[in-house]
Parts: C-alpha cells; sequence; structure tokens
C-alpha cells in the first residue's frame, strides 16, 4: 500500500500527513511538477497554504501538474484524500461538491473538535463505528462548509456527507455541521480538520485520526484481494 | 557615462554634516567617518555608515553591558554573535534559538510589524542551517479596557493587540511553524510603545549548522529570495533608534519605513536555504534584516575578516529607477545572502529555480577587506568593512537611580473591601491574568507534529525530540516588577522562566533575552538597564544557562515617558523522556495538593496591588536564589520521575490564581485549607495572592509528596476534587465553582470581537 502526498510551494502539513500514512503503510511525496504520481495507491491532498492561498484557497494549487494527474486518477476510481487545503483544491478542481468559505468568526482558529461518523461504510471511514466520535484537531481560516441547499440535499440522499461536527463543535459556521465528504462515486473525500494531527496518544491525547487512514489501506487492499 | 572621479556621488552631491545627523549620526560620529574615510562620505556611504552606527545595528549603548553576561557552558554550541544561538539537545542535534523585538513597527503598523517580526526571527534560524520547529511571542500593550491606567478608551490597545496577533498568526500559520506558546501583559506605560517580541526555535544536526563569515576571495556573492523594493528603507535607523512620537499623524508619516511581510516567499525561501545547505553548497548563508544588504554584506565580509564588492545593478528590483544607496538599504524582506564558491553557482541557482525563489549574482568575495559599491561597473560607494562593523563608538552609560518614582501608579479597579472570592474573580478576569486562549487560538499550535504540550496544558511548551525525549522552551518578563526593582526583578524573570521548564521536568541549557528599555541616554533608563544586565547574568549563572543570544531594543518611549523595562527571557531546556512532561492541570480525583518551595508571598508590585491602583514599590524582597534554584531541580526530578501528576509555578496572582489556573486546566475542582499555619507573608490576603519567586503547587499521592519534602519546603494544603475550589483561610472560606471560574478567566475573547 503506497500513498503519495503532494507537495506543493506552500504546503505545510505534508511531512505530517506522510508521517502518518508511514505508520499504516509506505508513504511518498509527489512534488507539484512531476505529473508521475509515482504508482500510489492513493493520494492525500495536504494542508498548508498552496501557493500562498493567494488568489483563493487551493484555486493555484488545482491547476499544479501534479493535480491534473490526481484528477486523472480520481476519475479512474483511485482514492484521494484531502485535508484542510486539500479539501479547498479538491472542491476547486470540482472533485468535491461545495466550497469553503471564511470561517464565521473571520479569524483563523486552532481547536481540537469533536466529529461525527455520519457514514461508516466509506473508503475513509471503514475503521470507525458509525456515530463514533473522533477528536481531532482543525486549525483553518477558510473551513466553513457551504453548498446551495439544493445541492446538500442531494449530498444527504447520496449520503455524502461523511463526518460532520459534533453539536457545540461546529465554529466555523460550517451548513449542516459539514466537516467532511465525498464524491458521488465514494472515492473522493475532503475534511477541514487534520486526521494526520491525530495519530499518536502522546502528541495531542488522541489517535482517532490515524482510522482515516487505516481505513484507506484497508479499503486498498480489500479492492485488490 | 564615464566617470571622472573614481568615484561618483550619485544624483546629489556630498551631502552636508547637517544630512548625517538628520540621519541620526552626531556630529561627532560624522567626523570619525570622514576620518575612517579619509574624506567626506558620498550619500550612499553616510546611507550605510548611518544604519551600521545606528544603536540597533552596532549595540553602541549596550555593547559593554552586553560583555559582562555569560555566554559558555557545556551545552552551548553556537553562542551570540551568529544570527542565533544554539545548544546541545543529544542525539547529535543542536537547538538554534533567539528572540527579537520588532517594537516600533508593531506600533506603527501592528500587522505587518508583528509579521515580520516573525518573518525575521524564522530567518535568523534557518540562516545559521537549522529548521524553525517552534514560535513564541512576548507582547506588551497598553490598558485594553475603559476602566485601565490613564488609556481612557483602551481603543488603541485593542487596535494593536488584534493587529499584532492577526499578523504573527497569519506568518507563523501560512508559513507552517507552530506558535507554541508566549505571554502578554497589559500596562499604561507601553500605551504609546507596544512591544512584540518574537522568539524561533530551530532544529540541526550538529554538523549542519553554517556560520555568516564570508571566505575566499573569488567567491561569488548570491541574494535569493524576494526582490528588492523601497519598503522599509531606513527602518533600523528611523524606526528602531529613536523614540516614537504620540501623535498618530507621526505614525501614519512612519508607516511607509514598516516592511510588509509574505510567507509564502519565506516558506520557499526556507526551503531552498535547507536544500541549499543540506547539498553542501553554500560557504556562508546570511539573512537580511535591519538594514537589508548594507549590514548583511558588511557582516559577512566584517566576520570573515575579507572584503566585498557588490554590484547593485544586478540586485534583481520591484520597482524601477530606485537609486544605488535605496537597493543597498531597502528592507524588503524574504531575502537571503550567500557565498558561493565559483563551480557551485549553477547548482545554487539550479536550486532556486526548483522552489520558484529569485537568486542572482550580485557580487564578489575579495581581499581588500573593503565594501565597495557598485552599479554597473561603476564605483559608487568604497569603505573599510572593519570602519564599517567594527569602528562605531561605543557608549559609556550614565546611570543614575531615581530619586523619584519614574511611573504613576496605574488606575484603581478594584475598590473598597472586598472578599477574597471577589478579588479572584477580579484578578482571574483582569486582562494580565485571564485565559490566553482567544489568542493562541488563533495560532497552529502543532503543525510539524511535535507539540507534546499545548499552551495552557503546561507552564513550559514542550516539543518532542527524535528519540524519544523533549526540549521545553517558556518566554517570559514582568516589566512592572523590574520597573520596582531592577535587579531582583529581573532575576525574578529568569528564575519563573526556569520554574516554567522545571514543572514540565526540564533542565535549562540555555537562555535568549531582548531588552526592553526606553532612552538609554537618561540616566534613570540607564540604570534600569545596567541593573536588569546585572540581574540577568547573576540569574544565568546561577542556573547554568548561559546567554547564547539576544537582541536590544532601546528608545522605546512615548510622550509620557519610558516604557517599564522589560527584559525579555526565553529558555531552552531538555528533558529526558517526552511521556513523562509535567501538566499544570490537576489529573486525579482525590490526589494531594501541596505547596513546594521556598515560597514567601508579597503584595508588593503584585497584580492585585496593580488593580488597587498602588505605587511601584521601592525595591522587592530579597530573593535566596540558592534556595530557589534547588527547589526548581526538585520539582523536575519528581517530575522526571513521574510522581507528580500536575505542577505549576506560582507566577502573577499569587496562589489562588494558581490554584484557579490548576482546576480550569484539568477540570476538576479542590479542597484547599490554608488556616492553621505559620505564613511568612504579612496579611492573609497575602497569602492568597502575594508573589514571589519559588513557590509551587504540584499534586499528586501523598508518598510522592512526602518524598518532595525531603528535598524542599513543603506544605500539603488540600485534595483534588469536585467541581469548585474552595479556599479556607483564618476562618473565612472562598468558594467558587469552577464554571464561575471559567466565565471570569474567558474575558480577553471580548477584545477580539
Amino acid at each position: 500500500m503506497l500513498f503519495g502526498v503532494l507537495q506543493f510551494p506552500g504546503s505545510c502539513d505534508e511531512v505530517d500527513a506522510l508521517a502518518a500514512a508511514r505508520r499504516v503503510g509506505d508513504a511518498e511525496l509527489i512534488w507539484h511538477r512531476d505529473r508521475d504520481l509515482g504508482g500510489a495507491d492513493a493520494i492525500v491532498v495536504p494542508g498548508g497554504f498552496s501557493y500562498g492561498d493567494y488568489l483563493r484557497a487551493g484555486a493555484i494549487a488545482r491547476f499544479s501538474p501534479a493535480m491534473e494527474s490526481v484528477i486523472d486518477f480520481a476519475r479512474d476510481g483511485g482514492l484521494v484524500l484531502g485535508i484542510c487545503n486539500g479539501f479547498q483544491v479538491l472542491c476547486e478542481a470540482h472533485l468535491l461538491p461545495g466550497a469553503l468559505l471564511p470561517n464565521a468568526n473571520l479569524r483563523f482558529t486552532f481547536r481540537q473538535v469533536e466529529l461525527l461518523v455520519v457514514e461508516s461504510d466509506t473508503a475513509f471511514t471503514g475503521a470507525c463505528a458509525g456515530g463514533e466520535r473522533l477528536s481531532i484537531p482543525a486549525k483553518h481560516s477558510w473551513g466553513r462548509y457551504y453548498a446551495p441547499e439544493q445541492t446538500l440535499a442531494a449530498m444527504d440522499a447520496a449520503r455524502q456527507v461523511v463526518l460532520r461536527y459534533a453539536p457545540g463543535e461546529n465554529f466555523n459556521g460550517s451548513l449542516r455541521d459539514i466537516a467532511g465528504v465525498r464524491n458521488e462515486a465514494g472515492n473522493v473525500f475532503g475534511l477541514m480538520p487534520h486526521p494526520e494531527h491525530a495519530v499518536d496518544e502522546l502528541i495531542g491525547g488522541s489517535s482517532d485520526g490515524l482510522r482515516i487512514f487505516e481505513s484507506m489501506r484497508l479499503a486498498v487492499e480489500g479492492a485488490r484481494a | 557615462m564615464g566617470a571622472e572621479t573614481p568615484l561618483r556621488a550619485g544624483a546629489s552631491a556630498t551631502p552636508s554634516v547637517e544630512d548625517a545627523l538628520a540621519l541620526g549620526l552626531t556630529r561627532a560620529e560624522y567626523e570619525l567617518v570622514c576620518i575612517k574615510q579619509g574624506r567626506a562620505p558620498n550619500l550612499l556611504e553616510l546611507a550605510m555608515y548611518s544604519l551600521l552606527w545606528s544603536e540597533h545595528c552596532a549595540y553602541k549603548h549596550s555593547k559593554k553591558l552586553l560583555r559582562t553576561l555569560p555566554t559558555e557552558g557545556e551545552h552551548v554550541v553556537m553562542g551570540p554573535g551568529e544570527n542565533a544561538g544554539a545548544v546541545d539537545v543529544g542525539g547529535g542535534l543542536v537547538c538554534a534559538f533567539k528572540v527579537e523585538s520588532h517594537n516600533h513597527p508593531s506600533a506603527v503598523e501592528p500587522f505587518q510589524g508583528a509579521a515580520t517580526g516573525v518573518g525575521g526571527i524564522l530567518r535568523d534560524i534557518f540562516a545559521i542551517g537549522a529548521r524553525p520547529i517552534a514560535v513564541l511571542d512576548s507582547l506588551r500593550f497598553g490598558e485594553p479596557g475603559t476602566e485601565g491606567a490613564g488609556a481612557g478608551t483602551g481603543a488603541r490597545a485593542r487596535y494593536l493587540l488584534d493587529g499584532a496577533v492577526s499578523g504573527i498568526g497569519h506568518y507563523g500559520n501560512s508559513i507552517g511553524v507552530p506558535t507554541v506558546g508566549g505571554e502578554v501583559y497589559f500596562e499604561g506605560p507601553y500605551e504609546h510603545n507596544c512591544l512584540i517580541n518574537a522568539m524561533a526555535l530551530g532544529l540541526a544536526p550538529r554538523a549542519g549548522l553554517v556560520r555568516s563569515a564570508a571566505a575566499g576571495p573569488g567567491n561569488a556573492v548570491i541574494l535569493f529570495g524576494a526582490a528588492t523594493g523601497r519598503d522599509g528603507i531606513g527602518g533600523a535607523s528611523v524606526l528602531a533608534s529613536a523614540e516614537l512620537g504620540g501623535e498618530d499623524e507621526a505614525a501614519s508619516d512612519k508607516r511607509p519605513t514598516v516592511q510588509v511581510g509574505d510567507p509564502f516567499e519565506e516558506k520557499k525561501l526556507l526551503e531552498c536555504s535547507l536544500e541549499l545547505l543540506a547539498r553542501g553548497l553554500l560557504v556562508a548563508l546570511q539573512d537580511l534584516g535591519a538594514a537589508g544588504l548594507t549590514s548583511s554584506a558588511s557582516e559577512m565580509a566584517a566576520k570573515g575578516e575579507v572584503g566585498i564588492d557588490l554590484d547593485v545593478a544586478r540586485v534583481p528590483l520591484r520597482e524601477p529607477g530606485m537609486e544605488p544607496f535605496e537597493v543597498m538599504i531597502s528592507e524588503s524582506q524574504e531575502r537571503m545572502l550567500c557565498v558561493v564558491e565559483p563551480a557551485r553557482v549553477e547548482g545554487v541557482l539550479a536550486c532556486c529555480e526548483k522552489w520558484e525563489v529569485g537568486g542572482a549574482v550580485i557580487g564578489t568575495v575579495t581581499d581588500s577587506g573593503r565594501m565597495r559599491v557598485l552599479c554597473d561597473g561603476v564605483l559608487v560607494g568604497d569603505m573599510p568593512v572593519r570602519a564599517l562593523v567594527d569602528d562605531c563608538p561605543l557608549y559609556d552609560l550614565a546611570p543614575q537611580r531615581p530619586e523619584q518614582p519614574v511611573y504613576p501608579p496605574p488606575a484603581a479597579t478594584l475598590t473598597g473591601e472586598q472578599a477574597p472570592g471577589q478579588i479572584l474573580l477580579a484578578l482571574l478576569s483582569s486582562p494580565n491574568l485571564a485565559s490566553r486562549r482567544p489568542l493562541f487560538e488563533q495560532y497552529d499550535a502543532i503543525v510539524q507534529s511535535r507539540t507534546l504540550r499545548r499552551p495552557e496544558e503546561a507552564d513550559a511548551a514542550v516539543l518532542a525530540l527524535p528519540g524519544g525525549g523533549a526540549l521545553a522552551v517558556s518566554i517570559d518578563g514582568n516589566g512592572r516588577r523590574v520597573a520596582a526593582d531592577p535587579y531582583r526583578g529581573t532575576v525574578a524573570a529568569v528564575l519563573e522562566c526556569a520554574a516554567n521548564l522545571a514543572c514540565v521536568g526540564a533542565e535549562p541549557l540555555g537562555t535568549t533575552n531582548n531588552l526592553n528599555f526606553g532612552n538609554p541616554e537618561k540616566p534613570h533608563v540607564a540604570w534600569q538597564l545596567s541593573e536588569s544586565v546585572r540581574g540577568l547574568g547573576e540569574a544565568c549563572r546561577a542556573l547554568r544557562a548561559p546567554i547564547v543570544g539576544g537582541n536590544v531594543s532601546l528608545y522605546n518611549e512615548g510622550p509620557s515617558g519610558p516604557i517599564y523595562p522589560t527584559p525579555v527571557i526565553g529558555m531552552v531546556g531538555r528533558l529526558p523522556d517526552a511521556r513523562r512532561a509535567g501538566r499544570l492541570g490537576f489529573q486525579r480525583e482525590g490526589d494531594e495538593i501541596a505547596l513546594a518551595g521556598p515560597f514567601a508571598p508579597s503584595l508588593a508590585a503584585s497584580e492585585l496591588a496593580k488593580l488597587r491602583g498602588e505605587q511601584l514599590p521601592d525595591g522587592l524582597a530579597e530573593i535566596d536564589v540558592p534556595a530557589v534554584v534547588a527547589a526548581q531541580r526538585a520539582i523536575r526530578d519528581a517530575v522526571r520521575a513521574g510522581a507528580l501528576a500536575s505542577a505549576h509555578d506560582i507566577a502573577e496572582g499569587g496562589l489562588a490564581v494558581a490554584l484557579a489556573e490548576c482546576a480550569l486546566s484539568g477540570g476538576l475542582g479542590a479542597e484547599v485549607v490554608l488556616g492553621g499555619q505559620r505564613w511568612d507573608a504579612e496579611s492573609p490576603l497575602a497569602v492568597l495572592f502575594g508573589e514571589g519567586p519559588g513557590g509551587f503547587l504540584v499534586s499528586g499521592a501523598a508518598d510522592a509528596l512526602a518524598a518532595l519534602g525531603e528535598r524542599t519546603a513543603l506544605l500539603r494544603i488540600g485534595s483534588v476534587g469536585g467541581a469548585a475550589l474552595s479556599i479556607e483561610l483564618a476562618g473565612e472560606t472562598l468558594r467558587l465553582t469552577l464554571a464561575e471560574l471559567g466565565k471570569a478567566s474567558s474575558s480577553l475573547g471580548e477584545l477580539f470581537r
């Protein structure tokens, strides 16, 4: 199982994502100018401020050579996880519905948050139980999930909302408490909180985020078997 | 165009002595420049001298004092004089760290001032080859509330606070370096001159450190990073070395001298620099900070005892038509200067291209010992390097202890007789003691996956090291107590940092400091400065935590006088077992609580005295430094042994506030009885709210506390449990629920609405 972790100029959490992925499999960085994804079984688009997040968060990264390959990889059914800035990039690339707007408080906010696993039968949450709570930190300025009402209804019908903020935890004002969504095909998933920062009890007191990476490994190996 | 003379003076004629005075030099200094040059300097040369001979670059009023500080010790790998100091942390790794101020720019434009302060200190860290792993900040503002001391509406303090916090977050968050700690105080004397000090830590393999000395005549000098513009011209001399006027018009006049930061550019610059070093492509590396190319090139040449020829026409510019002197003194951010062997120039430029940072060969190392500036091959400036860097006159201070109080008493916000519970709530909700959560929630504290203790989880930030150990870091400085007693106040600030480290189980390895003072040419400020430096040296010696680097920021004055003298101390320590890093909050119901250490609380210069509007005392009580250091050692050993559930240093607000902090951090109440003891304090209120070094609040199993009592003074005062804090003293009981305490403590949130 090989994870490929994209690295843009301005990526910050790619090293953390790399280390987290390596707890469940092999993982390598993929430079933004590379079109070759190096045979990765799954892609992580990491957090940070790709290209400085100038213009709009994720708007420039979406056009990088590596992302063009990731778009093809996703269309072919490959697993793609977008975390924070990576989620924004995947929305900009139209691999995921909706958009991330500035937090309701208009400030960068760092907080440990409780998430509810809405869908446990997915390639990204298969190692979790339905309704389970995950304690994972979030840290961002633009994390308020938005989609038109019609889209939200369709997403609910198609069970595309994978994670919601637990009651009282939705600090950024996301619509319907949405913290993480997948595409219709179920192979692309983005979330604002950082599972790669909750992989070790010693650092931050929770290893709940590891379940996301573990789920991806199970999905890839299950598909292979 | 052909040059008639060997030196083209530039557009204007040879400047006069009046021009030199306008640039901040004294008449005598100008005459000395003429002697060193053997003639009158031209405009470019005068501009360069005025910057390098400014207080900011030459430390001309502080250098003699700084020479008295201890700088050597068993852990020191790199001491003062380089971009940052470094200590050995074991496992072949060193920790580089330094604190620096960006006070005056932040008073003029808080967001960019604070942001570029963070950018500047980060460049200092990676300039010596270390990857930045953490930022801490130390902030001082005027009173933010309408009831505060002499601050009127508090609007200016709130504006500066909001801008500075946003700026620090903007830069640190975007560049992927966690902001793991810091401190902030609000006091009237900072109303017109806020303090923004930023500290950064980096990690490097011991063999990977690089120095900034240029070497090898014939080697290329490459400038890489952002293009050079007109921003920040004259920042070092205009801003950092003069008093700020009180009027806001003056501030807006100076706004163009503040630099504008771009963390994305710096992130690329950081990765590019570290890759260049890792591939062994550089001879020397230096960041461009205050005074831009002027100081970085001259200092590299001076350290290597060589000369440098620079051609300003080769510097990539952001705007056309810049004069040579403007290119030389621009303080555009996110730039680095390196020395490269000719065969490796191509490799360096290719690495710059990879990271999408500009890179250009702009000069050559020579053996002339001269700093020569050319413009398209025409010589436009020629100065002896030593004259520029080393020959600025150093001044003796004329310290004099003031006869009269220097500072007015703060306005009282707590009047009349109050019950202890009301006093505790007033203290907890006061800006200096309230929870810092509304600030630190705006910072990414966890990127890089090293942060073992987040803000308000422990007295010091704790960062995991490879191999199972951890670094601990603390930053501290209480200007009001230093104002009351510059010597003992500074000793206490250093001890406070070490106490914070002890509470997580760390042993101090080294210290950095930022001396924020008023105008040193005033005798009472000179006295504050020299007494403070004396205290700093003595305390660092007692702790075996030598000074490995630092910064001095003088002329911090507003129309109503100097700031409180504010030495900001940053201390780095190490603990062997990351799993046993201490916590400040109560952890287990039923644990016993004890007061440990030689604690002699006094209300003099305390937070309670401030709330009551009391005049600062003339002097603080004597400190038994060896006893405090021994107590710290005992606490550290107990934490390292895993014997204590919690450990918290008693600081501002005294014992009662410390108890409330332990309860809030751990989410557990406590029953405490202080009656029936013999207290070495002037009154029951002094027992509850008195301050002084040497006291710790610990919790744990009874036998563990008994063992600690063998090593230091220890008094069992209660037990952990419930959802309220109850303190009984002299027949009276103070009882507040965690919810009440938490509500009081969350008052700073109002400042960010």
